[in-house]
């Protein structure tokens, strides 16, 4: 296996939670992640899926520094991050960036364009101003927009436009990679596909690594080149995009895609529908033994209430599979033969 | 003869960056216990021509300009504010987008419920008790009995919006007005509701409006589609023919650009160019012009008219806003 670029094993970020005690601390932890691990290749997507609050955004916010990560690594072309105070972290941040979900909120509305493509340069010293602006101008060529509105502000840019900007100020200090946040769920659709083939487009151009955090799966189907899926903190299942889509291997995976409504009105009556009973649950009480059991459409299918008890782990399937799952089901869908291929 | 016939409603707004004709317009009829699909990006005008059925335009700034709705032989635009609350949440209900800020976080979920029965049927308080555990009971909450004393902020979104359509669907309404009921919902709730949607449409035959941006959602749920670009209808056709064959370049446009769950196609996507129109400075013409492949010199002259493309089945006529295509159906 190649050298990863961004490698992140068994990561958790627990928050306090629940009764307040009489020093004015927590009894409670929320486990929002819960011992993820996976690693990103230079020019790779993985696309991150799940339910809200399933804890993918938490993974965005402490990889990038946001937020401290509660334990596990983070490590950056062999550099370790978590751990590290801000000051320390300065450094690798500009090789880590974000684009967050609302192109509304993520813009200082008091703020040019050229001040807010600028800013990075100026934070990290890299750029005199008059160096900024042309960055800026060059900035906005390189997401599609007119290099002469820099001084323009955010109101005056629609929301897709506004992505863009966002975009460009995540490349602004040329990173390496890109966490990206459900950076197109707050667009109108013919706005979306524009955004996902500019970020396809840049994917290429300068081989940057990805972290697609979405909950379109066709989104991520169509952007990805592997897919996690979270559930309650934890990753329970992992596979090439294909694979995934075409043979998920966990009950939640399928009924996920099941789940999701098809643009096309033959298939979408047709098809086979699991609709799961209930609610995801609260993270503040996990079950305790597998998450995803008490939804479970096949969990008598296991003998001796084994997911009532334990804990799967996310395994692969074969000592050279990258298909990775968390369950205690036999394998029994008969399609992981023709995956292995 | 249709349940409601919407005849040329034009609502206006007045804003401080000028007058926006954000339904400007628009007919249709919806059949007793059909599903219509109402599909369009944000400011296409479609859920401010539901509001304007409903009566709940605000005025001001909104203005309705002209137009009728027609219900049981009554213009609903022309009725007096007593006769229209009889009407609201009795024949004609509504389930908004957001469970999370459409509930009253101050009542319990017993009293906003009993509300609606007290006021339109005039029952007594033990009575519409009873009638709302057994409403809680037929959208599928556990142990409705329990959760009438509960606070909205006590339930999971998707919860929330079961009582949402609970409440709707309390005075068995011939009209259900869905506002993208599953847009602030995750896919599996999702399912859950939609599921319940059509299981209740089967049960009592309740025709429902469903707006949405989700194309997924419109092809499982509606019988026709109906589509909206700019405060107008551009096309209107039977789901199936709509999906199988988009006649106005903005519905090709829209179908081509989602990107599809069940192909690993790794083409970029087909994106319609440019932005969204601004509703203050519409262009004369077709306001799809600026953006359409296809349009040519005259597109920028006059607004194309919604007109009948062919016969494409006997139930549902196929109509389209645009001249290219409908010239084509001729020749």
């Amino acid at each position: 296996m190649s050298a990863a670029l961004l490698e992140v094993t068994n990561l958790k970020k627990h928050f306090p939670a629940g009764e307040t005690t009489v020093l004015g601390g927590r009894k409670g932890r929320l486990r929002a992640v819960d011992g993820v691990s996976f690693s990103l290749e230079a020019g790779q997507c993985l696309g991150l899926v799940g339910e809200s609050g399933c804890g993918k955004s938490t993974v965005a916010r402490t990889l990038v520094g946001l937020q401290r990560a509660t334990s596990g690594s983070i490590k950056l072309d062999g550099q370790e991050l978590a751990g590290l105070s801000q000051r320390h972290w300065l450094p690798y941040r500009r090789r880590i960036q974000m684009i967050f979900q609302d192109p509304y909120a993520s813009l200082d509305p008091r703020q040019t364009v050229a001040s807010i493509l600028g800013e990075p340069a100026k934070i990290h010293g890299l750029a005199k101003p008059r160096e900024r602006k042309l960055l800026a101008m060059r900035l906005l060529e390189v997401v599609g927009l007119n290099p002469r509105h820099i001084n323009r502000y955010p109101h005056e840019f629609s929301g897709g436009q506004r992505q863009r900007i966002g975009i460009a100020r995540a490349l602004a200090l040329e990173p390496q990679v890109l966490i990206c946040d459900e950076p197109v769920s707050a667009l109108d659709v013919s706005i979306q596909a524009q955004i996902i083939n500019l970020l396809d487009e840049l994917k290429e151009r300068f081989s940057l690594a990805y972290l697609f955090i979405a909950h379109d799966l066709a989104v991520v189907r169509h952007i990805s080149d592997s897919v996690a899926v979270m559930y309650l903190g934890k990753v329970v299942e992992q596979a090439p995009r294909d694979e995934l889509f075409e043979a998920p291997l966990h009950p939640y995976t399928r009924a996920l895609l099941s789940a999701v409504p098809l643009p096309d009105p033959e298939q979408e009556r047709a098809r086979e529908r699991i609709v799961l009973s209930g609610d995801v649950p609260s993270p503040l009480s996990p079950p305790p033994g597998c998450a995803f059991e008490p939804r479970c459409p096949r969990r008598a299918e296991v003998p001796g209430d084994r997911c009532k008890r334990e804990s799967p782990q996310l395994e692969a399937l074969a000592p050279s599979s990258s298909r990775r799952r968390a369950c205690f089901l036999e394998n029994s869908w008969g399609k992981i033969q023709d995956c292995q291929k | 003869m249709a349940l409601l016939e919407v005849h040329d409603l034009v609502v206006r707004f007045d804003t401080h960056h000028g007058t926006v004709r954000a339904v400007d317009g628009v007919s249709f009829a919806l059949q007793e216990g059909e599903t219509l699909g109402l599909v369009g990006e944000s400011g296409s005008g479609k859920s401010v021509t539901n509001l304007a059925l409903m009566g709940l335009v605000p005025q001001p700034p909104g203005v309705i300009e002209s137009g009728s709705v027609l219900y049981e032989g009554s213009d609903l635009l022309k009725l007096s504010a007593p006769k229209m609350q009889a009407l609201r949440g009795n024949e004609i209900s509504m389930i908004f987008q957001d469970p999370m800020t459409s509930l009253n976080p101050l009542l319990t979920i017993g009293r906003q419920l009993a509300e609606v029965l007290e006021v339109h049927r005039g029952l007594g308080r033990k009575q519409a008790r009873e009638s709302c555990a057994k409403a809680l009971g037929d959208v599928g909450i556990p142990e409705p009995e329990s959760r009438l004393d509960q606070y909205p902020h006590e339930m999971s979104g998707g919860m929330r919006q079961r009582i949402m359509i609970a409440m709707a669907l309390l005075c068995d309404p011939r009209v259900l007005i869905a506002d993208e009921p599953t847009t602030a919902l995750d896919v599996t709730i999702q399912a859950q509701i939609l599921e319940l949607m059509r299981d209740l449409q089967q049960r009592r035959g309740t025709a429902i409006i469903l707006i949405t941006h989700d194309l997924g959602v419109v092809a499982g749920m509606s019988d026709r589609v109906h589509v909206m670009y700019a405060g107008r209808l551009v096309e209107a056709a039977a789901t199936v023919d709509l999906f199988r064959d988009p006649r106005h370049p903005y519905t090709a446009g829209l179908l081509d650009s989602i990107p599809r769950l069940s192909t690993s196609e790794v083409e970029p996507l087909k994106s319609i160019a440019g932005q969204p129109p601004d509703l203050a400075a519409l262009p004369a013409g077709c306001a799809f012009a600026p953006r359409c492949e296809q349009a040519i010199s005259s597109c920028n002259e006059a607004v194309p008219l919604l007109e009948s493309i062919e016969q494409a089945t006997a139930t549902s006529p196929r109509l389209a806003a645009c001249p290219l295509t409908n010239s084509e159906a001729r020749s």
